[in-house]
């Protein structure tokens, strides 16, 4: 019931078939050699550079979740707590509140408090975000440029090919180290 | 000063360049202390687990083996690739995966700043080491792709000859596209149109989910489709069957021409005996055919180059780079008048940004090409003239036995033999016909 050694009537081929096989192991040694040294021990993820989305809204409907693992993300410390806060108000709103034909974000996903005259802080709740990017362009646009889109790790399957970033027109993506896996805007004043 | 009257709107809309520094307002001077929320960084799943992924796949590669050389079990085999459809399909959504990772070392050879993870060289190289000495062990049960086909079979049909030989030619085309894809950093195409990984995650574009389907589909009645007719590592895998050391047979005493292991075999892996030539070719034909060879093979390989060669400014717009610069151009001689927001507006001020620079990455990703896409050609010219070689090869065989890359050890050929029924005391001795007599060239069985 063993693999037995084959009869001599096939030892040509046997012959030839265990030289092949010993080129081949030499070969993958050799790959595997060769690679050692451009290898890393660390496997990498994806991830936006913020400095070069250009908030085409892809991101929104193109990752392979039916949620996207792309959220906008919020650099508080970068944030001016505007009252008019240009990522949270569509361009002329009705009035300065929460109404919803008031919101730039389509699933009202900005939560907007209160903090103290004339501050107010914006906060993302992540199950509603979609990623689509509508308030990162009026806060980059127009306001401090502190909401902006990073893939959560949490959600992002790590796709050997993530499918957003093929169709990045800012050639935004990029592969990170796992290890620091967010490129994270922070305050430069 | 922060309170902006929306009249303002309008003029910040006016003033405002088009991609102007940030921080315009000020950080709040909060009076009552207000203290920042912080951003929050969810992990990205820890690198530890992709070792135990690779340790998973050395624990099933190794029972594999040991369920289909020494169990002999098509039972066995059965549970463990449920287990690795559960674990490596639907627990990790089908990636990591030796399949794509064929991608990931072409790039890594060829792009200096992809630096290889060591996990993802593993999962290439195991299955290909364990399949040189002991056959596919890793599509008997291991690989979720072929896992989930085995286990969707439900009535297999019989592929024609002449089919299941010209489809079988698909897996080294797309295996050569993959890497040469791969190769020039353009695309994982492997990935993209992969039917199953979509199933696995139960999300993807509807195209993708139906491809996955219809794959689905045709396995319920041809036996593991994507495995056979296009699995670009599976034609890896099958070069390593070809010359490994050890191989599935399936008669554990010798072969009573029975013929109901090739019935049993779904994958049309079996192979029936064929008589060695009684009137040997004479020398003088041999030679000529020799030389027809090594007239051919070249013919057929600078042929397929040359064509590859004219292909491949076809196959660099694949490439977003090269895609971006063929719009600009065009865009230049006819302008272009895309809705503002869009992907391709925002895009092309992409390229109207620094046009210089975009033309010249393209003009050397047009170069890359020439040389993946005439590699390509020659790749294509040989493995079909390797093809014919095989087929014009008749080696004589005296029992039914299993093509050693064809042959994905799935187990269930052995429980057809009788001999193999013997052994398990399911027949008795008596019900077999006779061993032939020594005369006639045994192949089998001599451990
Ligand atoms: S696809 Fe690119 S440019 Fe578009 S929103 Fe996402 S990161 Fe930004
Ligand atoms: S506008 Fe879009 S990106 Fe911003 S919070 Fe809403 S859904 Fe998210
Ligand atoms: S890697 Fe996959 S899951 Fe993650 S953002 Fe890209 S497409 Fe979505
Ligand atoms: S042929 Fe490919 S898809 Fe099929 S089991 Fe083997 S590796 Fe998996």
């Amino acid at each position: 019931m063993n693999p037995g050694p084959t009869t001599p009537a096939f030892s040509r081929r046997q012959f030839l078939r265990d030289g092949l096989r010993l080129s081949a192991v030499a070969g993958a040694a050799g790959l595997a050699g060769a690679m050692a040294g451009r290898t890393q021990a660390q496997t990498t993820v994806w991830q936006i550079d913020p400095a070069k989305c250009v908030r085409c809204g892809n991101c929104a409907t193109k990752c392979v979740l039916e949620q996207s693992a792309v959220k906008c993300v919020h650099a508080f410390d970068i944030c001016g707590y505007c009252q008019l806060c240009t990522g949270y108000f569509e361009p002329e709103p009705n009035e300065l509140t929460t109404a919803a034909e008031n919101q730039q974000c389509p699933t009202a996903a900005i939560k907007r408090t209160f903090v103290e005259d004339p501050y107010y802080e914006y906060e993302i709740d992540e199950n509603l975000c979609i990623g689509c990017a509508k308030c990162v362009e009026g806060c980059t646009r127009f306001g401090n440029g502190s909401l902006y889109l990073q893939i959560r790790h949490d959600r992002c399957l790590n796709c050997n090919e993530c499918a957003i970033a093929r169709t990045c027109p800012g050639d935004a993506f990029r592969r990170v180290p796992v290890t620091h896996p967010y490129l994270l805007k922070t305050d430069t004043h | 000063m922060r309170r902006l009257r929306p009249s303002l709107w309008l003029f910040l809309l006016a003033t405002s360049g088009a991609v102007a520094a940030e921080h315009r307002f000020p950080p709040p001077e909060f009076e009552a202390g207000h203290k920042l929320p912080i951003t929050t960084t969810p992990e990205a799943r820890a690198l530890a687990w992709q070792y135990v992924d690779l340790a998973v796949l050395l624990g099933a590669l190794g029972l594999a083996l040991w369920l289909i050389y020494r169990r002999r079990s098509r039972r066995g085999v059965m549970w463990l690739s449920i287990f690795s459809l559960g674990y490596f399909g639907f627990y990790r959504n089908g990636c990591i995966c030796a399949i794509g990772t064929i991608q990931n070392l072409a790039l890594g050879i060829f792009d200096r700043s992809y630096a290889l993870p060591l996990t993802v060289l593993g999962f290439f190289l195991a299955p290909l080491v364990v399949a040189l000495f002991g056959g596919r062990a890793f599509c008997a049960a291991v690989c979720p792709h072929g896992a989930l086909q085995d286990l969707v079979l439900v009535k297999p049909v019989k592929v024609p000859g002449w089919l299941e030989h010209s489809l079988g030619l698909v897996p080294f085309l797309f295996l050569g596209a993959g890497a040469a894809f791969a190769a020039t950093g353009s695309a994982f195409i492997i990935c993209r149109y992969d039917p199953f990984v979509p199933l696995f995650r139960l999300s993807g574009s509807m195209s993708l989910i139906g491809l996955g389907a219809a794959f689905v589909l045709v396995g319920l009645f041809v036996g593991r489709p994507y495995c056979r007719f296009l699995c670009p590592y599976g034609a890896l895998l099958r070069l390593a069957g070809l010359v490994s050391k050890w191989r599935v047979r399936v008669t554990p005493d010798y072969c009573t021409q029975c013929k109901l292991c090739e019935h049993a075999c779904p994958y049309g892996a079996m192979r029936e005996p064929v008589a060695a030539p009684t009137h040997p070719e004479p020398p003088a034909r041999q030679r000529r055919r020799l030389a027809w060879l090594l007239l051919v093979l070249p013919l057929a390989v600078g042929g397929g180059a040359l064509v590859g060669r004219q292909l491949a400014p076809l196959a660099a717009r694949m490439h977003p780079t090269v895609a971006l610069a063929e719009l600009y151009t065009e865009h230049l001689s006819s302008p272009k008048k895309f809705p503002p927001m869009t992907p391709e507006a925002l895009s092309l001020e992409r390229a109207e940004a620094d046009p210089k620079a975009l033309l010249a990455a393209a003009a050397d990703l047009r170069g890359r090409f020439g040389i993946a896409s005439t590699w390509f050609g020659a790749w294509v010219g040989l493995v079909i003239v390797i093809k014919l070689i095989a087929l014009s090869l008749r080696p004589a065989r005296t029992d039914y036995e299993p093509d050693r890359g064809a042959c994905v050890a799935c187990a269930r050929c052995f429980e057809s033999c009788p001999n193999e029924r013997v052994r398990r005391g399911l027949l008795p001795p008596e019900a077999l016909p006779p061993r032939p007599l020594p005369a006639a060239p045994v192949a089998m069985k001599k451990a």
